[in-house]
């Protein structure tokens, strides 16, 4: 592990930092769910604690009961020892709670020190006072080390830059406790290792952070402290020192895991799908996707690496007949496709598993024979002369259900009642159960348990191996990483460049995430 | 079989669950109604009474209340229809109003033909032009954005004024004294007949029904209406053609909406007369509302609001209360139907299926 984030020996041994913040025997349920049972945890000063679990494992409610967007239905919560009732964020950030989202809070428009200023505006009568915010901005991001122009508006930085702003924003309002949920979710991994400095820095100078994370090798980077979560509890409080990926994996998931995808050499075959020059300019003119040409094998898995909101999510959605695109060709086994036509897409072998599975891959409100159907309806044996064959219908579900491992009470349970695992399962089952040539997943594991990532990951393999195409885009490196054959990095909706994944590292495959061409 | 009980009562549970809010949502407004009732002076048992005798007192009266729930039933049909493939259907009132126009000149215009061929034609009238006046906010609706809401709004007007012209001026009654706007009476071969007291049109309202049900829910069609009602994005994933079926829908819908306007006129009012139909293409809503979109619960609530309806003149007359009363009653029960919480909070109902709060808020604000 690098070296700048090994911890003196000094902090590991000092566990006698004073507690900040103590939450104790917390319990909340929300109808049919326990989202915390009996969740104790202690925050001391200067630490970074980081709270691990997978989605669902009720990390973000516990610290929304902090931060005062939920109420806990039991338990007691201190701060500096003094019992603490607080109904509303505005409350937590007087009391120097500071939280920074998943999804950032910022007004896009305005300039750093208008947002900084936003809600808790320095006036002079009734002026705003931005020299003396400006004086204040400059002072804290020259006190932390977080460099920032203060007149540069929001919508034009980058992401990372736009996550500092948040930040600066919170130590803004005094915080003396920072929770950052997911915070490197929509980094590089570069950007990622700037942002742990930055906690280090804040740590230094008496801040105390909680860090939400479900990434594994993370939280053995930065944290003093890790606290486990699983189904609403704690399992679990260790330290850096005391675990590794594979310990803290089990704990997280209460079984072992198993981390790498085993997989055999690619076989690989004709090209499947060419996509050439596709251009995509969005509402502004501007171009989401710029010039972007690949070509996909039978038998292989080409991974599209890259930060969210880099074009990805147009790239598909035109690849998958969702959107018009501009200009360029796409062709699946020679034959050119038309646009904004999914079905003719699939009747060619197109299987695509989409990025957001509620709104684009179920009807939440279906039971889960008619998902299963959702593409084929149309088609023998589930309709013949516009009329459903119910029996069809149920035998289908039935199978897939059996097949993809799909953990529901009966085939006709509405699919927004199941986990995101078992939704996905059904997408995933819906659209590999037919003939296809090709595969289109983006994002198939995002906010998935680790089960289910594993599942779906072999289930990908498995159609490679059968001699499938496979595109996967992902924002997750490591997963790109552990099932492509070859791998493309998009950056501001152009393709960088294609690696051999076998020759590629992590450090040239986040430079070219981050925009930068070796020469 | 030892499960065969708890999935019995899971059966009745979930029939119940279907039906308790609109079923509870009548009774509040009666419980409004009957308040109303009170402090006007009135004894709302007696009120209640007088209705239900007006309602079922004699044959006559069945009848009455079957031909008042004839046009309902396509009116709430119409509206249901386009419920369940995400549209708001606000212009079956002008649909049904230009349906009603239509098969009343047909039912004048045309002589010399036969019953069984002039009812079916003018039937046939009043369903295309309810389709083709309603394919015009499907058309807009798909292919320009413009919201149904809206547009069928304003169409309503137009479909009033057209209605207006044509009572006033070309197809105008010429009988010597006649002063009002209005057609000729229709021929006696396009009037819908009775088989004892039920009215034949009500029986083809049932089996519209019917079919309306086995369309949308064991046809691809309907697979695809409500794909596109509960989720356009997956619809359009599924290679389903959603603008088609926006016109689709809003044209189906129209096409009910058409027959029951056509079905007024040729089995109630006996001619086209502007003002005769008022509100029938509302009271739809309030139908479709009701049954909670389901066809075959559309007759129920016809019927229901039928009953209402057929019952007001002998309330009004032996109870001495205005007949406005029942528009009263009516406008509570949409108010409550809609308005689910309110009917939840007074009998202390639980969701059926809660899901978790989403939060999206950020610093200091919720």
């Amino acid at each position: 592990m690098d070296n700048t984030y090994s911890k003196t020996a000094d902090a590991l041994m000092d566990t006698d930092k004073s507690v900040i913040l103590e939450a104790k025997h917390i319990y909340k349920t929300f109808p049919g769910t326990v989202a915390n049972d009996d969740v104790s945890l202690e925050l001391r000063k200067g630490e970074v604690l980081a709270l691990l679990g997978e989605n669902g494992a009720g990390k973000s409610t516990l610290m929304n009961v902090i931060y005062g967007l939920y109420t806990q239905d039991k338990g007691e919560i201190f701060l500096n020892g003094e019992p603490y009732a607080i109904d509303n964020p505005h409350d937590a950030i007087n009391a120097g709670i500071g939280m920074v989202h998943q999804h950032f809070m910022l007004v896009p428009v305005f300039s750093v020190l208008e947002n900084m200023m936003l809600g808790a505006e320095t006036t002079k009568g009734p002026f705003l006072n931005k020299k003396a915010a400006e004086a204040k901005l400059r002072d804290l991001s020259e006190s932390f080390g977080l460099e920032i122009d203060p007149h540069a508006i929001i919508e034009e930085l980058p992401v990372g830059l736009q996550q500092r702003v948040e930040i600066l924003k919170a130590l803004y309002r005094d915080v003396e406790i920072l929770i950052l949920d997911e915070p490197t979710a929509v980094l590089t991994p570069q950007e990622t290792e700037e942002l742990f400095k930055i906690m280090r820095r804040l740590t230094e100078r008496g801040v105390s952070i909680v860090f939400i994370t479900h990434k594994l090798k993370e939280v053995l980077a930065v944290a003093d402290r890790i606290i486990i979560m699983r189904r609403g509890k704690v399992v679990g409080t260790t330290t850096p020192a005391e675990t590794d990926e594979h310990g803290l994996a089990s704990m997280m998931v209460g079984r072992e895991v198993i981390l790498e995808v085993e997989k055999a050499p690619a076989q690989v075959g004709k090209v499947v799908l060419e996509i050439e020059h596709l251009n995509i300019h969005d509402n502004n003119q501007m171009h989401s996707v710029r010039d972007i040409s690949l070509s996909v094998r039978a038998g292989e898995v080409l991974g599209i690496a890259g930060v969210q909101g880099n074009g990805q999510s147009e790239f598909v959605e035109a690849i998958t007949g969702l959107r018009r695109y501009n200009s360029g060709e796409i062709r699946i086994d020679g034959k050119r496709m038309p646009q904004e036509k999914p079905r003719t897409l699939v009747e060619h072998g197109m299987a695509h598993i989409p990025e957001d599975r509620q709104k684009h891959g179920l009807v939440l409100q279906y039971p889960l024979t008619s998902n299963f159907v959702l593409c084929t309806y149309y088609r023998e044996p589930f309709s013949r002369h516009g009329i459903l064959n119910e029996n069809e219908i149920l035998r289908n579900a039935e199978e897939l259900m059996e097949r993809f491992d799909v953990r529901a009470p009966s085939p006709v349970t509405v699919a927004g009642d199941l986990s995101g695992g078992n939704q996905q399962k059904v997408i995933v089952g819906r659209e590999l159960s037919r003939e296809v040539s090709l595969v289109i997943a983006n994002q198939p594991t995002r906010g998935l348990d680790v089960g289910s990532i594993e599942y779906i990951h072999k289930t990908l393999i498995e159609m490679r191996d059968a001699g499938v195409g496979v595109l996967l885009v992902s924002s997750e490196l490591d997963e790109i990483m552990s099932i492509s054959d070859r791998i493309a990095v998009i950056y501001r909706g152009e393709i960088l460049a294609v690696l051999d994944a076998a020759e590629a590292s992590r450090e040239e495959i986040g430079l070219l995430m981050a925009g930068h061409i070796s020469e | 079989m030892e499960e065969q009980t708890p999935s019995q009562n899971n059966w009745l549970k979930k029939v119940w669950f279907s039906v308790r809010i609109p079923f509870l949502a009548i009774i509040l407004a009666l419980l409004v109604g009957a308040i109303i009732l009170l402090v006007s002076g009135a004894n709302p048992l007696e009120a209640y009474w007088q209705l239900f005798k007006g309602a079922f007192g004699s044959w006559r009266n069945i009848q009455r209340v079957l031909e008042k729930s004839t046009p309902l039933i396509f009116a709430g049909l119409a509206v249901a229809l386009g419920f369940k493939a995400g549209l708001f259907n606000i212009g079956a009132q002008g649909q049904l109003l230009l349906g009603a126009l239509m098969a009343g000149y047909v039912g004048f215009a045309v002589k010399g033909l036969p019953a069984y061929i002039h009812i079916p034609l003018a039937l046939l009238a009043g369903l295309l032009t309810g389709a083709v006046f309603a394919a015009i906010p499907g058309l807009l609706r798909a292919y320009s954005g413009a919201h149904e809401v809206i547009s069928t709004i304003m169409l309503n007007y137009v479909a009033i004024n057209l209605s207006d012209y044509f009572s006033e001026g070309p197809w105008k009654d010429t009988t010597p004294g006649n002063i009002v706007s209005r057609l000729p009476a229709i021929q006696p071969s396009a009037e819908i007949p009775n088989i004892g007291p039920v009215p034949v049109g009500f029986i083809v309202a049932v089996l519209t029904s019917l079919l309306i049900w086995f369309v949308i829910n064991r046809t691809t069609f309907g697979f695809e209406i409500n794909s596109v009602g509960l989720n356009p994005h997956a619809s359009k994933y599924a290679g389903m053609r959603t603008k088609l079926l926006i016109v689709a829908a809003m044209v189906v819908s129209g096409a009910l909406a058409g027959v029951g306007g056509a079905v007024e006129t040729m089995g109630v009012v006996g001619r086209f007369q502007p003002g005769f139909n008022t509100g029938l293409g509302f009271d739809g809503i309030t139908v479709a509302l009701l049954a909670r979109n389901n066809p075959i619960a559309v007759i129920l609530s016809s019927l229901f609001l039928g009953a209402m309806k057929g019952g007001a003149n002998t309330m009004q007359f032996y109870a001495n209360v205005p007949n406005q009363i029942i528009d009263i009653i009516q406008g509570t029960m949409l108010l409550f139907v809609t308005a689910e919480m309110v009917v939840r909070w007074v009998f202390k109902l639980r969701k059926q299926r809660d899901t978790e709060i989403t939060v999206t808020s950020g610093w200091g604000q919720r």
